[in-house]
């Protein structure tokens, strides 16, 4: 099951226009600065956009085209709210209800027990909805839209509300969903962490225009988009666990053609890790050194490199088909000579799996 | 025969109680709509409906009286129908009562409603509720306080309504007389007792029902979290 949403939805400043597809299976993030229209688009297509025009369809299912409008109680979604916007009028367990007592039996595949139990709610469910705490909420949020069996899951930046000790927490929940549930989800956010860990494919907005779209491990390593003159610009890098150094209490991550170490000795075997790599953690040597106390070196090759600012160059290094990127000075760019196609040494200093 | 002052309380009681009944099926879907338009000509509406409270009673009274009476519109239409001319009678003490509390309804409601804002009736949406579904099992129960003060407001205002009743509503014992007019009456006659007991009753029930309101208003606390 896949959705396909093609829209255009005027706004005053500028219009917005996007053309996307979720996949079953997929998170695909929806990422741009604050005030790009994300919003909009998710609200489009939840239905809740009147001025937006175009096509929406999920699986053989129309939604929206120029001459049919579903309206958004018909569309099979759940939908998480910046706000939790629970119903302050019933408790935790009415609220869970609600959406899932109003979905047709037959369309019912997931249980109330099993939205509860991935959420871990059970303790929660007799409380009033005033006394729980903004991740508690959002949770409660989301489990509500999950009870309803959506063909797909649609967050609207669900962390905004969420203090920074519970953001990981609820991001942990997410992925959980996603490995249980076969439901296609689309994520909007404004933050980069978030869209890193989660997201399998990115749609990049700026002013309403969609910049790039593609594979999130893809896009996030392109010299030529706005994420590389972030400070935090990282490379993502898809991999499994493949062996440990208990001694020492690490793990093995398959890597090109040998392995990166990270100092997470529990990781079990076969294990799928996503790793973060960021640019200023990485630096480059053109001789392989010795004597280093860094682990993980890997010889690369420079693929392309722009200038961030007077001082500073990202260097897009290919180690063995894997994309790392790596922010030098200027002065030191100079000095290696450093130019597309020079061979080198990648020396990693923080590596971080996005678990 | 029941003693007069019992009847007027009883006929101001019923009253009372239709025109909140009325004013609750009109004034919701107004409020609804007054909360939740753009159109840019609202407030002229808003006006109109705000009039009974600065208007003196008199004045809302005579063009009803006006309107209702064999040769205005209402009454006229009413006649041709085969109908009694609707001046000086119980119908036209509700329809006199329904203007001059519309105010006290809606007010209330509309303020509720616009409190309560989109996002729970957009998050009910997309949980499957249909608009009817959505308005009667998340908008009204959220908005039960303001519900609660229309109906005691629309109903207690109602209850202290004399100048329009004395316009359009006549005296007539057994049909338009209510307890304000049965009060003024005694008061005319110098009978001082009865007037006492039917303004001590009338200060009595407007007390309690008030105090209902803001007692239970306290409780509901849905609107202020």
């Amino acid at each position: 099951m896949s959705l396909q949403v093609r829209l255009n939805i005027p706004r005053k400043d500028f219009a917005i226009n996007v053309s996307l597809t979720v996949t079953s299976g997929q998170i695909t993030s929806v990422f741009g600065p604050s005030g790009c229209g994300k919003t909009s688009v998710m609200r489009a297509i939840a239905g809740l956009e009147n001025s937006a025009t175009g096509h929406i369809q999920m699986a053989d299912e129309v939604w929206q085209n120029s001459d049919y409008f579903r309206p958004p109680h018909q569309r099979d979604i759940g939908y998480v709210f910046q706000d939790a916007s629970l119903f302050p009028h019933l408790n935790v367990y009415e609220n869970l209800q609600f959406g899932r007592r109003r979905q047709a039996k037959d369309k019912r595949r997931v249980s109330l027990e099993q939205a509860i139990e991935l959420l871990a709610l059970s303790p929660l469910l007799n409380r009033s909805v005033d006394k729980l705490s903004g991740g508690e909420k959002q949770r409660v949020a989301i489990a509500r839209a999950v009870a309803t069996s959506p063909s797909v899951l649609l967050f609207d930046e669900p962390l905004a509300a969420v203090d920074i000790q519970h953001k990981q927490e609820i991001l942990r929940y997410i992925q959980s969903l996603h490995q249980e549930l076969d439901i296609p989800m689309l994520y909007v956010s404004h933050a980069i962490e978030e869209v890193a860990r989660l997201s399998d494919n990115l749609v990049l907005m700026e002013k309403g225009q969609q910049l790039a779209s593609g594979k999130t491990v893809d896009l996030l390593s392109q010299l030529n988009l706005p994420f590389a003159r972030y400070e935090e610009a990282a490379s993502v890098i898809d991999t499994e666990v493949t062996g440990h150094e208990d001694d020492y209490g690490l793990s093995l991550l398959r890597f090109a053609e040998g392995h990166i170490r990270v100092t997470r000795g529990q990781l079990p075997l076969g294990h799928k890790v996503r790793l973060r790599i960021v640019a200023r953690d990485v630096s480059l040597t053109l001789t392989k050194p010795q004597d280093s106390s860094i682990l993980n070196i890997f010889p690369a090759v420079v693929e392309s490199m722009v200038s961030d600012g007077t001082a500073l160059k990202l260097v897009r290094l290919n180690a063995g088909g894997q994309i790392i990127l790596s922010r030098v000075t200027a002065k030191s760019a100079e000095k290696l000579a450093l130019k597309p196609g020079l061979h080198l040494y990648a020396q990693v200093k923080a590596v971080s799996p996005l678990i | 025969m029941m003693h007069p002052d019992l009847t007027a309380l009883l006929i101001t009681l019923k009253l009372a109680a239709i025109t909140t009944l009325i004013l609750l099926l009109i004034g919701t879907p107004l409020a609804w709509w007054l909360a939740r338009s753009q159109w840019r000509f609202k407030f002229l509406i808003e006006t109109v409906i705000a009039l009974p409270l600065v208007l003196p009673p008199t004045v809302l009274g005579f063009y009803l009286l006006i309107m209702l009476g064999p040769n205005g519109p209402i009454g006229g239409l009413s006649e041709a129908m085969g109908g009694r001319p609707l001046a000086f009678s119980f119908t036209g003490l509700v329809i006199g009562s329904v203007f001059y509390s519309l105010p006290f309804v809606v007010q209330p409601l509309q303020n509720v409603f616009t409190a309560i804002g989109d996002n729970v009736m957009e998050q009910a949406a997309t949980l499957r509720a249909s608009p009817l579904d959505r308005f009667f099992n998340v908008m009204v129960p959220i908005a039960r306080p303001g519900f609660l003060t229309a109906a005691v407001l629309g109903f207690a205002h109602t209850i202290g309504e004399f100048g329009v009743v004395l316009m359009i509503g006549g005296n007539i014992p057994g049909e338009t007389k209510v307890v304000s007019i049965a009060i003024y009456d005694h008061v005319e006659s110098l009978e001082y007792a009865q007037a006492h007991i039917l303004s001590g009753g009338l200060l009595l029930l407007s007390f309690l029902m008030l105090m209902a309101v803001y007692g239970l208003n306290r409780r509901f606390s849905v609107l202020r979290s």
